[in-house]
């Protein structure tokens, strides 16, 4: 059994650092490369994509990017894991294999994990009781069944752990947790029980770090932002792990940012709910017993993690079709720039409502005076440009359409000194809700497949 | 003494469904009793007045320095609906850190 591995960050979303994995290859010893790209609303994007084209409905950024990466990874024997396969994992694998044949690679094993997408099975489930009503707000999946776009089930680290130990030198999954990516080695590596709870907590907390690339490393830093180095060249964390659950968070020599336990404290605090009761498909950690230290330049130790049994359920992540937005933007300057803002937004809307258009809502925010803090806003006396900024939103795709219609004209029929309007019309968008809800273990089974040359 | 959240903290926001939540920490350990005491649910509930419609839960990490707060329908709908130029949430916590709270304590800010 190794006495440590390095667990690198390549990517936090789906839009992220383009070098950022290239760096993490090339620029110090690491054994593994998780990167995460799926956000809850990624999935029904995919499923889009894949409809038009059954070939497609993955993260397309990971095929040039394995292209780059791919010799170095063989050479250094690194592997890969990565939730870049969407909805249409086997696809991406497939993609990987032809990109290294045409690498003229003579041998490499990738592991696909499925099972995820229940898409197809959702009255089957249904009709076994399973009635997937969204856990937040208790309404039944009937309210949305004709509109639903994607359903995937959140897997968690065990099934990447088959197709690591199956030798996959590639692991692409559909819908695992961002966690799992990081804690799938650790538990391969060492041996981990799925009953440690304590140790797959720690490699949960250590995947929490990770997965949001950048943002432990001094990116989004809110502290003292000014004094974080060489944000250009931002070296992504990296998790260093020992048998017993101990982790360092790191990043390799010569990158900028910097990792100290303000910039891994935020990371953990971001986007999580009840600190007592992290639930992963793997288990519950216990984000108030994390223990940190700085125990060197950019190091902080992670220790004390507890954690509990996982729960019977998965969590699902279902989308549907919910109407339809369009926003769009003007920019008024000095003088008066707010007051003729205001009285802008005033002749649109006297407008819409003269041609009987109706909204769920219709916002209006204005961009440099207050469209984030809102009544928390300091009054400015006179700013010297104000960019009104108006959305609406409805069921219906033409009241939405015909809003978009309504921008340009005030430009030569409501206040002076007007600008900013080269994007064209704003355009309807689809909005996709998102429906979580939970199904027993039992009901799905993930697989895992391997692809190889 | 006054004092402005901004002067004895840090924060990150984020978002869940029309869920923000705002991880606000101390940046020395001596400041940790303050948000214990004196950044309740209820005060921070009374802040986001007109921008957090729902309520608001508050969850300490003392081992962290740290609360975590949930502003329940804080973003508009959320996800892809939300018509807010912040639909997730993400300056909420600069937006938190504006905040100021009254201390019976004389505390050194250096």
């Amino acid at each position: 059994m190794k006495s440590k591995i390095r667990i690198a960050s390549g990517q936090g979303f789906w839009g992220d650092l383009l070098t950022a994995p290239v760096d993490q290859v090339t620029k110090g010893p690491i054994d593994y490369m998780m990167m995460d790209y799926l956000a809850e609303v990624t999935m029904s994007i995919m499923q889009k994509q894949k409809r038009k084209d059954p070939n497609l409905g993955y993260a397309r950024d990971l095929i040039p990017l394995i292209e780059k990466i791919l010799p170095i990874c063989l050479e250094r024997n690194i592997k890969v894991i990565t939730n870049g396969g969407g909805v249409n994992p086997v696809a991406c694998a497939e993609a990987i294999l032809q990109v290294a044949r045409r690498l003229g690679v003579k041998k490499l094993k990738v592991g696909v994990v499925v099972g995820d997408d229940i898409l197809d099975r959702i009255d089957e489930l249904g009709s076994h009781g399973m009635e997937l009503k969204n856990m937040e707000t208790g309404e039944s999946l009937k309210t949305v069944r004709e509109r639903l776009q994607s359903a995937n089930v959140y897997f968690g680290a065990f099934p990447i752990v088959e197709a690591l130990r199956g030798g996959a030198q590639i692991v692409i999954t559909g819908r695992t947790t961002d966690t799992g990516l990081t804690l799938a080695p650790m538990v391969h590596e060492f041996e981990w029980s799925a009953s440690d709870w304590n140790k797959l907590a720690a490699g949960t907390v250590a995947g929490h770090i990770l997965e949001c690339g950048g943002q432990s490393t001094g990116g989004n830093f809110s502290g003292d932002w000014r004094s974080v180095p060489d944000l250009a060249h931002i070296g992504f964390p990296i998790a260093e792990a020992t048998p017993d659950g101990e982790i360092v968070i790191t990043k390799h020599d010569n990158t900028g940012g910097m990792v100290t336990l303000q910039t891994v404290k935020e990371q953990l605090l971001y986007e999580i709910g009840d600190p007592r009761q992290y639930i992963t498909p793997d288990c519950v950690a216990d984000f108030t017993t994390i223990q940190l230290e700085q125990v060197g330049p950019d190091r902080v130790k992670v220790s004390g993690v507890q954690g509990k049994e996982a729960t019977k359920f998965y969590k699902v992540s279902m989308s549907y079709l919910d109407g339809y937005t369009a926003i769009g933007t003007l920019t008024y300057t000095w003088p008066d720039a707010l007051e003729k803002a205001r009285r802008a937004d005033e002749i649109l809307r006297t407008r819409v409502r003269d041609l009987g258009l109706e909204f769920e809502e219709m916002r209006t925010e204005f961009l440099g005076y207050n469209a984030c803090h809102g009544p928390l806003a300091n009054a400015i006396q006179e700013p010297n440009e104000v960019v009104l900024r108006v959305g609406v939103r409805s069921p219906e795709y033409g009241a939405v359409e015909r809003f978009g219609k309504e921008l340009a004209p005030l430009i030569l029929t409501g206040p002076p000194s007007v600008t900013g309007f080269a994007g064209g019309r704003p355009k309807p968008s689809e909005v996709v809700s998102y429906w979580p809800a939970l199904l027993p273990k039992e009901a799905v089974t993930p697989r895992v497949q391997f692809h190889e040359i | 003494m006054k004092i402005r959240l901004q002067q004895i903290c840090h924060a990150r926001s984020g978002d869940k469904g029309d869920t923000a939540n705002v991880g606000l920490i101390a940046l020395k350990k001596e400041f940790y009793p303050i948000l214990r005491n004196y950044v309740t649910a209820e005060r921070v509930k009374k802040h986001f007045e007109g921008i957090v419609l729902g309520p608001v839960e508050r969850f300490e990490l003392p081992n962290l320095w740290a609360m975590n707060f949930l502003l329940h329908q804080a973003l508009g709908g959320g996800g892809t609906k939300s018509l807010k130029n912040d639909a997730q949430g993400k300056t909420l916590g600069s937006a938190l850190l504006r905040m100021e709270v009254d201390i019976e304590e004389e505390v050194s800010l250096k």
